[in-house]
């Protein structure tokens, strides 16, 4: 197990080493002056002179690479133009309300596709088959952002249940709280149902054909039994860690759900960001999500070594 | 005898694997109801200024949020204009981001994953290394970053969703061109002399290009959603041109008085997405021979 966890961390390396090599490199996409563009609209002299400074702009660009990356190990990913903060500490502060809105909307995702997979799979070319895979596709063709209008005209304008934006923290009122969040994490695990009732059909119909479930079968088990304790326990594998690769979609699936109920996470963040040119925020923001992504699909291919006892040996 | 009748009678024509294919393709319905919606998307947005009732820019103070009648089918925007006409040319912007932005993924990832296969070593090492970086970022968190650095329109949107793509075809095209090149085939192919240059283009890509078409079907499907997002979140086509993501974003400001406003360029976008995806689950169980 130490063997493997150091091999894949040898393996992250050069991925966060090319990463960040990409992050920076979005840098000179920016046209004519860095230090004027990143300025902002204001283009004051002494935030001008500020950026050329911090990010050594009259130096080669290898030179600038190091001097940043440097800045970023340290947890420097420079301030915000607009509202004269660390970048690190906006994307902290916003970080707790997308993480409650991934968890909730994960939950969702978590219960309707592993729900539909295994009904899907156990009763496959059935019309709750054909009903399972028609939920897929229509999950994996609704823009979220669109879904989520519909669902405010539903349920906040027609039906008054739901309020249609903002945000109450769990700490002031959890009920509050989970009332403006229901539906965007309904909008956002909406898609990742779809992608894992795909992934849990395919793998309990691959399990459902096994020996060992024949045998189960054999020896009298109610049906029930064999499906969610001997099938679906060794289908669960390959679920947790293409689950893990989700995380992005997630993430991407967060920025516009924000948007469209004025939620004030890290997906909101990024969004405010380009449209006041603070192109420091979106840069750390990108860093961050990749890191985050890369951190996290170590911590699946570690989950899926613990529970596959074949991979321990 | 038996032999001599058996050589008089006319042997049946072997069907090239792609006439198979496409044979197998029209024998499934989902398939062919997403290629008709997708043709239809087509013409809509070649002849849109034919199609469409009314000129998708013209405003009119006195018709504005009209609910959907006989003078405007789909009703009327915060500012007047046709909805129905709008959404007939934001099919153009959709198919358009969703075409070219797939050229690029395909015109950039194709060679680099050709090489990185076929020559492998440091150049397949460092390949990979810069796909896993790019996967490593959320798509549409890289598309929004490189959209906001290029600075927002349709072409910038395009660019940055065909980069964003790019490495999905890098990796793919790799990894199949790893299991062509030690097929007995390819090995003949250079005992007998041919350039790598030859094999890698004669030999080697013709066999990668099914998995690559289904990619490329359901990687339009991603694209036009993240141009509709992109042009959502206003990184893309920039108003007053009429597109299907900056509609939504409108629309989602007058949800209360004009619901029709996010109906249709929704239901659009819905449409042909879905359409994309039944044609690449078709496609996908047509080329691959398992499921002949």
């Amino acid at each position: 197990m130490l063997q493997f966890l150091v091999k894949r961390l040898a393996a992250i390396v050069p991925t966060v080493f090319l990463v960040s090599v990409l992050i920076f490199t979005l840098q000179q996409l920016l046209p004519g002056d860095p230090a004027v563009a990143m300025a902002g609209e204001d283009r004051d002299p002494n935030v001008i002179a500020y950026l050329r400074a911090k990010f050594h702009l009259d130096e080669p660009i290898p030179v600038r690479y190091l001097y940043w990356a440097k800045g970023v190990l340290h947890g420097d990913l420079g301030d915000s133009v607009r509202i004269q903060e660390p970048v690190t500490q906006l994307i902290l502060e916003k970080l707790p309300v997308t993480i409650e809105l991934a968890a909730l909307a994960m939950t969702i995702a978590l219960v309707i596709g592993i729900s539909a997979g295994i009904v899907s799979a156990v009763f496959k070319d059935t019309v709750w088959d054909y009903g399972a895979n028609v939920f897929a596709l229509w999950g994996l063709s609704t823009p979220n952002f669109w879904l989520g209008i519909l669902m405010i005209l539903l349920f906040s304008v027609r039906l008054g249940w739901l309020p249609a934006s903002g945000y109450v923290s769990p700490f002031e009122d959890l009920r509050a709280n989970l009332a403006s969040m229901i539906m965007p994490a309904f909008v956002l695990g909406n898609a990742i149902a779809a992608v894992l009732m795909r992934h849990t059909r395919s793998a309990m119909l691959q399990v459902l054909s096994a020996d060992y479930v024949r045998t189960a079968r054999a020896k009298g088990l109610d049906e029930r039994v064999v499906v969610l304790r001997h099938a679906l326990r060794n289908a669960l594998v390959p679920i947790v860690t293409l689950g893990a690769l989700e995380f992005g979609t997630l993430l991407s699936g967060a920025v516009l759900t924000e948007q469209v109920f004025s939620i004030p996470g890290f997906g909101k963040l990024i969004v405010d960001a380009v449209f006041n040119r603070d192109y420091l925020v979106v840069q750390g923001v990108v860093l961050f999500t990749a890191s985050a992504y890369i951190l996290l699909n170590l911590l699946a291919d570690v989950a899926y070594v613990l529970i596959n006892p074949r991979m321990r040996t | 005898m038996a032999a001599a009748l058996d050589l008089a009678t006319p042997l049946p024509r072997e069907l090239s694997p792609a006439r198979r294919a496409l044979r197998r393709l029209a024998r499934r319905k989902g398939a062919m109801v997403g290629l008709a919606i997708v043709v239809f998307f087509v013409v809509m947005a070649i002849f849109a200024g034919w199609i469409a009732p009314q000129d998708p820019l013209a405003t009119s103070w006195s018709a504005v949020r009209k609910a959907p009648g006989a003078a405007h089918w789909f009703g009327t925007d915060e500012i007047g204009r046709d909805v129905l006409s709008r959404v007939v040319w934001g099919a153009r912007a959709s198919l358009l981001a969703g075409v070219v932005s797939v050229c690029i993924s395909l015109a950039v990832g194709v060679p680099i994953g050709l090489a990185a296969g076929y020559v492998g070593g440091w150049v397949d090492m460092l390949v990979s290394r810069l796909a896993d970086a790019m996967l490593a970022c959320p798509f549409l968190i890289l598309a929004i970053a490189l959209a906001a650095f290029l600075g927002p329109s349709l072409t910038n949107a395009m660019i940055a969703i065909g980069v964003a793509a790019t490495p999905v075809f890098v990796r793919l095209t790799r990894a199949q061109v790893l299991a062509v090149k030690v097929e007995d085939y390819v090995e003949a192919a250079r005992a007998v002399g041919n350039s790598h240059l030859r094999i890698a283009l004669r030999h080697v890509f013709p066999n990668v290009v099914p998995p690559l078409i289904v990619q490329a079907t359901l990687a339009i499907a991603a694209a036009v959603i993240a141009e509709a997002s992109l042009s959502f979140l206003g990184l893309g086509q920039q108003p007053p041109a009429p597109s299907w993501g900056s509609m939504l974003n409108t629309a989602k400001n007058y949800v209360e008085n004009a619901p029709w406003m996010a109906i249709w360029p929704g239901l659009s976008i819905f449409l042909l997405v879905l359409s994309f995806n039944l044609l690449g689950d078709g496609l996908r169980d047509a080329l691959d021979p398992r499921h002949g």
